[in-house]
């Protein structure tokens, strides 16, 4: 049976703004049947954004939302979360609005472990801007002020959050698209800083100057990098030579959540009058 | 017993002729049509989903009972 999406997506928004092929809409798509599934109110569910493609996505989505300056979405989402502990939090950017301009923001909200849900869509450049390298571009290769080949070694987003101390860390890919709604259900049911991170295509601005023929060919790619962590445990390192892990990377329920732990600050403070 | 065919909803308003539908169709019920994708071959249509699961343009809707 057909699912709904227009239930979730604020009339008349549609089309969207994003490329032919851009993964964005897939990635979109599997927010929603998270909602969905989970059965987020609108009324109790904010989600957050700084500038750039991806952080164009709250504005199509019927709920709270929140639209911020550059990098800043993780700081802006704190304050709603230790406003409202109750309300599910959603962050949602590209991998330069996240871990370059908001590197130091997304780097600090890891660290405290607030419960919310950081869903960051890596399409290995800057979009929006005219397709300039970001640190989770691949080196070698092109972008609009690297035509020679990005000297820089790029980020693995998934490993900087884990090492800055998010508690759920998982990976997924805009091909596997039945897979993105499982990995946001879960992150969103975790207690704890979650980052989803989603491997996306930008046709047009990397994918033109990387020689990708058309945007199958870009979601072929993503088909071949990706390896199920379960899958990668029984295969040698030669093998697993340029491929990227998917699934559930790293997940961590001991440590404390920052608003509960907020919440016993406020009341020693109380206390203590 | 006659075969009872889906129904393929093409919303032309919001496509954008990615191929992503054309492309990942197993059966190949669909084409392109200009800048936009219609159905060629319904009753090929196994009602598998891929193309409304991955259209990135919300411009599919497939209805199965």
């Amino acid at each position: 049976m057909s699912f709904d999406y227009d239930k979730y997506i604020r009339p008349g928004k549609l089309p969207h703004i994003w490329c032919p092929g851009c993964g964005h809409g897939i990635v979109m798509k599997g927010l929603i049947r998270a909602m969905d599934t989970l059965n987020l109110k609108k009324e109790n569910t904010a989600i957050v954004s700084g500038i750039g493609c991806a952080s164009r996505l709250p504005g199509y989505i019927d709920c709270c939302t929140l639209h911020t300056a550059h990098g800043r979405a993780a700081a802006f989402a704190t304050g709603v979360k230790l406003a409202k502990p109750e309300m599910n939090v959603i962050l949602c950017g590209g991998d330069g609005d996240g871990t370059a301009i908001g590197g130091n923001h997304f780097i600090h909200a890891c660290r405290r472990n607030i419960d919310m849900t950081y869903i960051i869509m890596n399409n290995y450049i800057y979009g929006m801007t005219g397709g300039q390298f970001s640190p989770a571009t691949p080196t070698g290769h092109k972008a609009s002020t690297t035509p020679y080949g990005n000297p820089d070694p790029c980020f693995d987003i998934a490993k900087l959050a884990i090492g800055a101390g998010a508690t759920f860390v998982a990976r997924g890919t805009a091909f596997h698209a039945n897979q993105i709604d499982k990995l946001i259900v879960e992150a969103i049911q975790h207690k704890g800083f979650s980052v989803v991170e989603i491997l996306d295509d930008c046709p047009t601005t990397y994918g033109r100057r990387n020689k990708y023929k058309s945007v199958i060919e870009m979601m072929n790619r993503l088909k071949e990098v990706a390896v199920p962590v379960k899958a990668a445990e029984k295969m040698t390192a030669e093998q697993l030579q340029g491929k990227v892990l998917t699934g559930v990377l790293y997940k961590d329920e001991t440590k404390p959540e920052y608003t509960a732990e907020y919440a016993k600050v406020i009341e020693r403070a109380k206390a203590s009058k | 017993m006659e075969k009872k065919l889906p129904k393929i909803e093409i919303i032309e308003k919001y496509c954008k002729g990615c191929h992503i539908c054309v492309e990942f169709c197993p059966t190949k019920v669909l084409e392109m049509r200009g800048f936009v994708v219609g159905v060629k071959n319904l009753e090929a249509c196994i009602k598998c989903m891929q193309c409304e699961l991955r259209c990135p343009d919300f411009a599919i809707k497939v209805s199965a009972e």
